[in-house]
């Protein structure tokens, strides 16, 4: 029972220039997506530390979404090379962390493929759905009981 | 030296004294010819035209063999044979659909190290100087036209050799033993290969070309590197109408009487066309 | 902190899917959030109005604004913040319409998402600090690289805006391949009538500076405030003394050693030369490495015939410092080039058609200056072998251009128009004399263009045939042309007396070495990259440099001077201010913290990132750390997600900030 009411959260990390604007364009054509994903707006893919997206999973995120300019058209030059670079590395450390690395997704939305946002996004939500609720660091933050 | 030997069919038949002067020829210049054991078609021609999986497969097997035997090169003097063989290293190396294939037909084995080396390839290292140094006639007289057809320099993206329109390399020995290489069109143009037994008269058309080109350049005698190209070149200029007759010599017979050798040793009584005109040109060094 | 909540309902916008009171009154009870309203219009007056009354009514020292894209309105509301006194760096967007009301349906799902998003924007509000833009003088002069049409009218351009403006060209005079042009398409008139009256308003203008036969060595700067040193080459002549007479070209010795550069290598010049007559400046240069004084210290004979002693074989390089506020790079283009001397050809793909091994198979550029009145045969056509009138004549489009086997996979854009051109001038000169273009497509688009090679086939009879060509071979003092014609389906051999080859234009030997030095982008054939391909054609990723011609792509005339214009109208809208301001967003380093591993140099692509040394009161250096250049920094926050140390931060957006975000999702 509990399963199907199960509502995933996504954060969604999207550079200023395409994916947002992409996402912005998404709106202005009136295209519908779930409202599982709430997205968190930087400058440049490349300013994504990877330990952001290990905090959105510690602060309850079932599924995150990295997104920025496809390669050769970032803003500035080279900030989503040094992004898909530092992505191919971290993959394989966050399973070595105890994270699923299938629930981290990556994308490149341009400025306008606002429908192409809205197919990722619900993509991601349906596969996050199917995967279930990210139990671990709850467990944790239990077990040792972290507080804020 | 030492190299691995992979004389090909041709050599045993049309291009018999292709064969007898490259073994004379190499034992005047030390260097060891280690035929390849069990060798078997190139897969020129005919595999060549109607089946890429054979005419890559069968190169293949001779390439595995020169790697059991462990040779660090293989000297195919037919350009065809030469041709095919790089083509086969090439796509071995790639690891096309077509390798995988091969690779699982010869027990997993796809790689091939053998660096494949053509005739004038080999006497670059066998050495210009060296040649040059044993050379006992005097050439002075002689003006070659060194041809080198499609097969010995194309596609320069895998043969890598000289250059695929005004290739250079041939004329650097026929110097090196004194004689003069002429400046012409048409040395690396078709002389219709294969099409010499079904469509006769297209190769002796394209031939008979060379052969006008050559000889309008000066040249008194004709260099070849390929049993195919000189059977065209030197058999068929009987079916050809107001051509002078004009000697079409292998590149290792041409070496081989620069260095001594008699004529009949180099089995250059097996032409069609007179080689005469060229020997009576040979002339001992004073 | 007191931080007020402003949710915007954007007519039914914003009301229709998202419960606007609702998300109002739950970020009331948001901690730190001192006071919450909804209004209809926020972006309207009235709604401006009531932030700034609320900003001092409350006593608010931050601010959230639930309403559409910040890309929208993020700037109104920040001045409506600034009017009443906050920081507008104190103010955030919840982006309530684009990314919740317009893509959402159910209205307790999407009233539940915009509380969210306000609460992740009062989050990261209240991390925010005040913050103010960085202002940069700006110097207001331009340095100008390149002297061909596009430097010369960029020039011109900033300096009659009453601007001072550096022109500089690596070669001893200006002109560029322009000055090579015999005439131009697609009105037939001289390029030298219409070009070198420009090129004396250079020489003469008071506000430009003009170094010839000399090359940028080094930039270092900003935007606003860059600092160039420029290599001036010794000429060998003293500059200030030459009267530009020309005796000593006249009567140097030295005639046949050197190839003529202008000339296309078609034909020989001095050790002592000027360019072309109406080089521009007239004064000539010493070509040390054929110069017999230089080899053997004799000779001397310019020195005998000087009657200024000017002279100067012990000249010496000199290294000139400018100061500039923008720079405008028009470089230009080279020829893929079929060199006289063979080994030095640049065409390797291309055997087939002989090159460097006959003379009469030439370049377009050998052609214009066969075709030119000031040429090599004062514009006779004549073929370089023999001096004969050529009968035949083949142009072949397309070599180099458009192949990605042998040459370049680009157009070469300019090609289709010259060979027009080129048929025509010989069609003109030569009455009874046949052409042959070989082409693959004609692209004649442009005023008057495709009308100009209409009028090439159809009024001058010159015959287009559409294939590529196989093979050239010399045949009885003919050129045996081996082509298809793919229309008819057939082959087709011209024995031709002459063959011009449109080979393609290529970037500038050194294009990379510049790209490099100023810090520009480069595609894989060294052409500079625009820093947006349709909305910011003249400007490069670097703030202040702007591009002109054919150094950003193949380019004809007109496009080259029209860039040109618009580089120079870009420098001048910088010059219009006294200082730059930028958004503060930079980088920041934290100097205590800083290891100096430079790992963020590494990764930025703005060179923004510097070594600074700290020193100890006695002066004994401490340490070497990063230090960021803000009038560089562009603010994309690579090196702060890749300092091991956290040391740099990313000023608006940095660790706390995004945490404080990732906390409240």
């Amino acid at each position: 029972m509990e399963e199907e009411k199960f509502e995933p959260k996504i954060a969604a990390f999207v550079c200023n220039w395409c994916t947002y604007t992409g996402a912005d364009l998404a709106g202005t054509s009136r295209l519908k997506y779930p409202t599982n994903v709430k997205m968190i707006r930087v400058p440049c893919t490349g300013r994504i530390d990877p330990v952001f997206i290990i905090k959105a999973f510690e602060k309850g995120a079932d599924g995150v979404l990295i997104s920025g300019c496809h390669p050769n058209d970032c803003h500035y030059n080279t900030g989503n090379f040094h992004a898909r670079r530092r992505w191919i590395l971290f993959r394989q450390l966050l399973n070595f962390v105890g994270i699923d690395s299938t629930r981290l997704h990556f994308s490149w939305v341009s400025a306008s493929e606002g429908k192409k946002f809205v197919d990722v996004v619900t993509e991601v939500i349906n596969k996050v759905k199917e995967q279930g609720k990210f139990k671990k660091y709850e467990k944790i933050n239990k077990e040792f009981a972290i507080h804020e | 030296m030492k190299v691995g030997y992979y004389p090909g069919c041709s050599l045993s038949g049309t291009g018999k004294e292709y064969d007898l002067s490259i073994r004379k020829v190499l034992e005047k210049l030390d260097v060891e010819l280690a035929e390849l054991n069990d060798w078997s078609c190139c897969g020129a021609t005919s595999a060549h035209a109607t089946n890429h999986f054979l005419s890559i497969g069968l190169s293949s097997l001779n390439l595995f063999q020169a790697q059991k035997q462990n040779l660090e090169e293989l000297f195919a003097p037919c350009a065809a044979c030469y041709n095919r063989m790089v083509v086969a290293k090439d796509e071995l190396g790639k690891g096309t659909e077509t390798a995988k294939k091969i690779s699982a037909l010869n027990n997993g084995e796809s790689t091939a190290k053998v660096n494949i080396i053509n005739i004038i390839q080999l006497f670059e290292k066998a050495g210009l100087e060296n040649i040059s140094a044993k050379t006992k006639m005097n050439l002075k007289g002689i003006k070659a036209a060194c041809y080198y057809g499609c097969l010995l320099v194309r596609p320069f993206s895998i043969t890598k050799f000289d250059d695929a329109e005004q290739p250079v390399a041939m004329e650097k020995i026929i110097s090196a033993v004194g004689a003069e290489p002429v400046d012409w069109n048409y040395k690396v143009e078709c002389c219709g290969g294969a099409h010499s037994i079904a469509h006769k008269e297209i190769v002796v058309d394209l031939s008979k070309k060379i052969i006008d080109d050559a000889v309008k350049h000066g040249a008194n005698v004709i260099i070849v590197a390929c049993p195919m190209c000189h059977s065209n070149l030197d058999m068929r200029q009987r079916a050809m109408k107001d051509t002078a007759a004009i000697p079409v010599l292998y590149l290792s017979e041409f070496v081989g009487l620069a260095l001594g050798i008699d004529s009949k040793e180099l089995g250059m009584n097996l032409h069609f066309t007179s080689t005469e005109p060229i020997l009576e040109k040979v002339l001992v060094k004073e | 902190m007191r931080i007020g909540v402003f949710v915007c309902q954007c007519g039914e916008n914003i009301g229709r899917t998202v419960d606007c009171p609702a998300v109002a009154e739950a970020a009331g009870r948001f901690p730190g959030v001192a006071y919450s309203v909804e209004y209809k219009y926020m972006c309207s007056d009235p709604g401006q109005n009531l932030i700034k009354n609320m900003i001092k009514e409350k006593n608010l020292d931050a601010i959230v604004v639930g309403s559409c894209s910040p890309h929208m309105h993020e700037k109104t509301f920040r001045k409506a913040a600034l009017d009443a006194g906050v920081n507008p760096f104190l103010c955030e967007i919840a982006n309530l319409r684009e990314h919740c009301s317009w893509v959402h349906e159910d209205i307790v799902d999407a009233t539940k998402k915009a509380i969210d998003l306000v609460r992740i924007a009062v989050e990261k509000v209240k991390k925010n600090t005040p913050l103010t833009p960085i202002r940069v003088p700006v110097t207001k002069r331009s340095l100008v690289i390149g002297g061909g049409i596009s430097g010369i009218q960029a020039a011109l351009d900033i300096a009659n805006a009453g601007f001072e403006c550096v022109l500089v060209e690596k070669e001893p005079s200006i002109g560029g391949h322009m000055s090579q042009l015999s005439e131009t398409f697609p009105t037939l008139d001289c390029s030298q009538c219409i070009l070198t009256p420009r090129m004396v308003e250079v020489y003469q203008h008071p506000k430009i500076k003009l170094l010839t036969y000399s090359e940028v060595e080094n930039v270092e700067g900003f935007i606003g405030n860059f600092k160039v040193t420029i290599r001036k080459k010794a000429r060998s002549i003293d500059e200030s003394k030459c009267t530009g007479c020309g005796l000593c070209v006249q009567k140097c010795p030295i005639k046949k050693k050197a190839y003529n550069e202008f000339e296309e290598n078609l034909a020989h010049r001095p050790a002592v030369y000027v360019p072309f007559p109406q080089a521009v400046p007239n004064i000539p240069v010493i070509d040390r490495t054929v110069c017999t004084y230089y080899q053997t210290g004799k000779c001397q004979m310019c020195v005998k015939v000087c009657g200024r002693e000017a002279i100067f074989f012990e000249q010496q390089d000199e290294m000139i410092t400018e100061e500039v506020g923008s720079i405008v790079v028009a470089t230009g283009y080279k020829l893929y080039s079929i060199d006289k001397k063979p080994e030095e050809s640049e065409i390797k793909g291309y055997g087939e058609y002989g090159y460097g091994k006959y003379k009469d198979v030439i370049d377009g550029l050998q052609f214009e200056r066969i075709a030119s009145a000031s040429g090599p045969t004062s514009g006779e056509i004549l073929r370089p072998s023999d001096n004969k009138v050529p009968k035949k004549i083949v142009f072949i489009q397309c070599v180099g251009s458009r192949d990605e086997s042998k040459g370049f996979s680009y157009c070469s854009k300019i090609c289709c128009m010259y060979t027009a051109k080129h048929a025509m001038l010989y069609k003109h000169k030569v009455h009874d004399g046949e052409a042959y273009v070989f082409y693959m497509d004609i692209r004649a688009g442009g005023k008057g263009y495709d009308e100009f090679v209409r009028r090439a086939i159809e009024e001058d009879h010159v015959k287009y045939i559409r294939g590529r060509v196989s093979r050239i071979y010399e045949e009885d003092g003919k050129y045996i042309v081996r082509g298809e014609d793919t229309i008819a389906g057939k082959p087709i051999t011209i024995d031709a007396d002459l063959v011009v080859l449109a080979t393609a234009m290529i970037a500038q030997p050194n294009a990379v070495k510049l790209a490099q030095t100023i810090g520009m982008s480069y595609d894989k054939y060294g052409f500079y990259n625009e820093a947006h391909p349709k909305l910011r054609p003249v400007e490069v990723s670097t703030a202040g440099v702007f591009l002109a011609g054919a150094c950003q792509s193949p380019k004809d005339i007109p496009e080259s001077v029209a860039m040109a214009s618009a580089a120079a109208s870009k420098s001048l809208v910088l010059f219009g201010s006294d200082f730059l301001e930028r958004e503060p967003t930079v980088a920041k380093v934290n100097e205590s913290v800083c290891a100096g591993c430079f790992y963020c140099q590494k990764v930025c692509a703005y060179n923004a990132i510097e070594k600074k040394e700290i020193k100890d009161r006695k002066g004994n250096l401490v340490k070497v750390i990063a230090y960021v250049n803000s009038g560089l920094c562009q603010g994309f926050g690579t090196c702060n997600a890749v300092c091991p140390s956290k040391s740099v931060e990313l000023i608006g957006f940095n660790d706390e900030q995004i945490y404080a975000e990732i906390n409240a999702l």
